[in-house]
């Protein structure tokens, strides 16, 4: 497949350049073009003025290009300062010796690190400090950032601005890779659009531009906006409730304190929060995969605190989870045997599965939700992430539940997939579901729901009408200064 | 009971802790960079017959002791083309070099079964120490094997800890892309963790057949490499913690044929009267007990174990 054709990227020293476009627009891949992991079929890689091949991440590294994933590539038990250092360290170690080197590294560039401390107890701004770092102790000269802000909160975002700043004015460039078209205005000096691969625009200096001009450059054309919903209408009964619920996150830390929220029949409640603040703990307590340690959780006013999560779903209960091939689908099984995973016992006979069912069940389900596949007997992971979305949305939806918990339902798919969601979401709406929308996107939370919940460190710190609120409140909310 | 029979009993149980520590610090070595090779009793008894043939033919025990390393260092190479450089099941590949390596022993020893070499490894005193009253004959006059293992087990772990090398070995084995991505080479780490695996295990089959029980036959090792994969996860992935379990693996191994001697009661028990297999058993069952102890205390934090352990990597697949 080709990703990229004929995409041109040229980055001065001591700036720092956005390299924009939607997903799919071939990002990732000309990162990883630089990041020597793929080699490409056709032209040139040149850093410093020197032509380059790359044969290995190896290769790129040596010659100062420095890569922070949006995973990061991190070693979670190892402590910081070995992670800094790994690929690049002395014959011998001596900790104490690296430790207080990574802490003089750290301080030089104004970044809060213990070196001393193992990468699984960090946050998530913390372990973005060390992906940093490591560039920082190669000497790297060209430092590629991919969607750096996805997994910050809005103050650790403007912290990495500066950090990024005070880089570039030592002479370093920052390729900076994102979709957040304020924060590129904010942080970057110029600017590549990347559109079906190709290189669609390049802007020398951000500030000269507005974010209209710039959005349109990337999609090719204006508009393109969310689904907006229909009026609010009556609320009709509760459907589910959570009442003073707490629970603990995987590593035993409290994840969630004191939660108490309502759904009701025909309502789209979203939960608004920077990631990584209780969002997927909250989403797992409801449908059964975590175990609360107070509080009561209820579904049409039935007490489900200790039911199974297949309990849950006969109940009614449907979840659309954030990882979509893991949790939500298996990746080598077939799109037919995905499709009746949820609803297998409505295909049986006696104990055996009954396999002409099964499949037209499964085309019910392609043709309703317009998933595009090929043989329905190919193993699923094959297919594009709106088309899994589709496919996942649809199966949830299938024996008509009363709630649909949708965590990140939209996320990382193409303007139609997002589009196709978002109305399936509102119609569902309409047809009296009540459904809980876990997002990151502010338009979409906003575009969708009835009502916003801001989630903060485990806790509900506010409640807003989702018209009538400005952003700057929200954001707020977010940061854990709701406005009184 | 003799007082000489119990020092005896202490004897072996130093040697039978070095036989399976050997195999079992190889074995570390591999899993720590993530590679699960179930094959080391196939290298053992690969390490015996090879190890037996080179010292008859030589006269030289150390000569055999060497090339049984390097023996098992190409019979772990095949697991390592298999299963790290072509990527595939690492426990299919294992447990097919335990049976393979097994019967290519076996043909390969058919005609020196019940042959006897000159020179076998010899106890080695240390001055001053040796003529300890108990200590000195269970600690400091051993064949000189067992003071190589010990040299190893240090070598090792500070290699682990304390050098580039070993840091990249640890990270190798709990995320292949992060140490990909940071510029070593995942294959090479890899299958040079399994390729000098297999020279320990290699080494200590030929221990086995050098010293413990001079000679070749087949089955002679006798499932101690099962127990040396079981002494790694018993150790919980380091060195220290390994040199210990051995200790205690090989207690149960130099007990089990003593067992039937020994005339006193414990706990209401007739010593004498316990069947030696379900001494055989004890170090799995402690095992399966270390995996229930260590599954309860790190729940909440990372195990362990390494997290790449098993997991091929391929660098297109993300």
């Amino acid at each position: 497949m080709i990703a990229c054709a004929g995409a041109d990227l040229r980055v001065r020293p001591g700036t720092i350049h956005a390299l924009l476009g939607e997903n799919g627009a071939g990002k990732t891949t000309m990162v990883n073009v630089l990041a020597g992991v793929y080699r490409p079929d056709a032209g040139e890689v040149w850093v410093n003025g020197q032509r380059r091949q790359f044969y290995s991440p190896a290769d790129a590294i040596a010659a100062g290009v420095g890569m922070v994933y949006q995973e990061f590539r991190l070693v979670p038990t190892l402590t910081v300062a070995e992670n800094v250092v790994l690929g690049a360290a002395p014959r011998v170690l001596r900790s104490s010796e690296i430790e207080e080197r990574v802490a003089e590294l750290s301080a030089e560039y104004g970044m809060a690190a213990d070196p001393t401390r193992p990468v699984w107890q960090l946050s998530m701004g913390e372990r973005q400090r060390v992906e940093i770092l490591k560039s920082l102790w190669r000497n790297a000269s060209v430092l590629v950032m991919d969607e750096p802000t996805a997994v910050l909160t809005p103050g650790e975002a403007a912290e990495l601005g500066a950090t990024l700043r005070s880089m570039a004015e030592g002479g370093r460039s920052v390729i900076y890779i994102s979709h957040k078209l304020d924060q590129v205005v904010a942080f970057c000096d110029e600017a590549t659009v990347l559109r079906q691969g190709k290189t669609a625009a390049t802007v020398d200096n951000l500030q000269d531009v507005d974010l209209t001009a710039l959005a349109e450059m990337m999609v090719g054309t204006s508009g393109g906006g969310y689904v907006d919903r229909p009026p609010p209408r009556d609320r009709g009964p509760e459907v589910l409730s959570l009442q003073n619920v707490s629970a603990l996150n995987d590593r035993g830390l409290p994840a969630l304190t004191d939660i108490n929220m309502t759904i009701h029949s025909g309502e789209i409640v979203g939960i608004v929060g920077v990631s990584g603040n209780g969002q997927k703990e909250l989403a797992e307590v409801i449908t059964g995969l975590r175990r609360p340690t107070e509080g009561r959780v209820t579904v049409k006013e039935q007490d489900i605190t200790g039911a199974s999560p297949g309990d849950r779903y006969r109940l009614g209960l449907a979840y659309v989870p954030e990882d979509r091939l893991g949790v939500g689908l298996a990746p080598k099984m077939s799109v037919v045997d995905n499709a009746v995973v949820r609803s297998y016992k409505s295909q049986r006979r006696g104990l055996m599965l009954v396999v002409d069912r099964c499949v037209k069940f499964c085309q019910t389900l392609v043709e309703q939700f317009g998933v595009r596949v090929g043989r329905l007997g190919d193993p699923i992971a094959g297919l594009s992430g709106g088309n899994l979305q589709r496919l996942l949305l649809g199966r949830e939806l299938a024996e008509q539940p009363a709630v649909l918990v949708a965590a990140q339902p939209t996320r990382g798919l193409d303007v139609q997939g997002v589009a196709a969601i978002q109305s399936h979401l509102v119609e569902q709406r309409a047809n009296g579901v009540g459904v809980l929308l876990i997002s990151e996107d502010l338009d979409e939370l906003q575009a969708l729901s009835d009502v916003l919940l801001v989630m903060y460190e485990g806790r509900v710190v506010g409640e807003y009408p989702p018209d009538v609120t400005p952003r700057s409140i929200l954001g707020s909310a977010m940061a854990g200064n709701p406005p009184t | 009971m003799s007082e000489a029979a119990l020092v005896g009993l202490f004897v072996a149980t130093v040697q039978f802790a070095t036989l399976v520590f050997l195999a079992a610090l190889g074995e570390l070595i591999a899993e720590r960079a993530g590679v699960l090779n179930l094959g080391v009793e196939g290298m053992m008894a690969m390490g015996a017959v090879s190890g037996f043939m080179v010292g008859l033919e030589t006269g030289s025990p150390w000569a055999a002791f060497f090339a049984a390393a390097a023996v098992g260092a190409l019979v772990g190479g095949l697991h390592a083309l298999v299963s790290v450089l072509l990527g595939a099941d690492q426990v299919v590949s294992g447990l097919a070099l335990t049976i393979g390596g097994l019967g290519l022993a076996a043909y390969v020893g058919r005609n020196v079964v019940g042959e006897r070499p000159e020179t076998l490894f010899t106890d080695l005193g240390i001055a001053g120490l040796a003529d300890i009253r108990w200590f000195g004959d269970i600690f400091f006059n051993q064949p000189p094997v067992v003071y190589l293992a010990v040299l190893l087990g240090l070598a090792v772990w500070f290699v682990l800890t304390r050098t580039r090398l070993g840091l990249a070995l640890r990270a190798v084995g709990e995320s292949a892309p992060t140490t990909d991505a940071v510029g070593h080479s995942v294959m090479a780490l890899r299958a040079g963790a399994v390729m000098v695996g297999g020279a320990f295990a290699g080494a200590a089959g030929s221990f086995l057949s050098l010293y413990m029980a001079p000679g070749w036959t087949e089955g002679m090792v006798a499932g101690r490499g099962w127990i040396a994969v079981a002494l790694v996860i018993f150790g919980a992935w380091r060195p220290g913690r390994l040199a210990l379990g051995a200790l205690l693996f090989g207690f149960t191994l130099a007990l089990q044929p003593r067992l039937q001697s020994f005339d006193i009661e414990l706990l209401g028990v007739q010593v004498n009267r316990i069947s030696p297999a379900l001494l055989g058993i004890l170090p799995f069952v402690l095992t399966v007990v270390v995996l229930v102890i260590i599954s309860w205390r790190y729940r909440h934090r990372p195990s362990p174990a390494p997290a790449a352990l098993g997991l091929p990597y391929r660098r297109e697949e993300r």
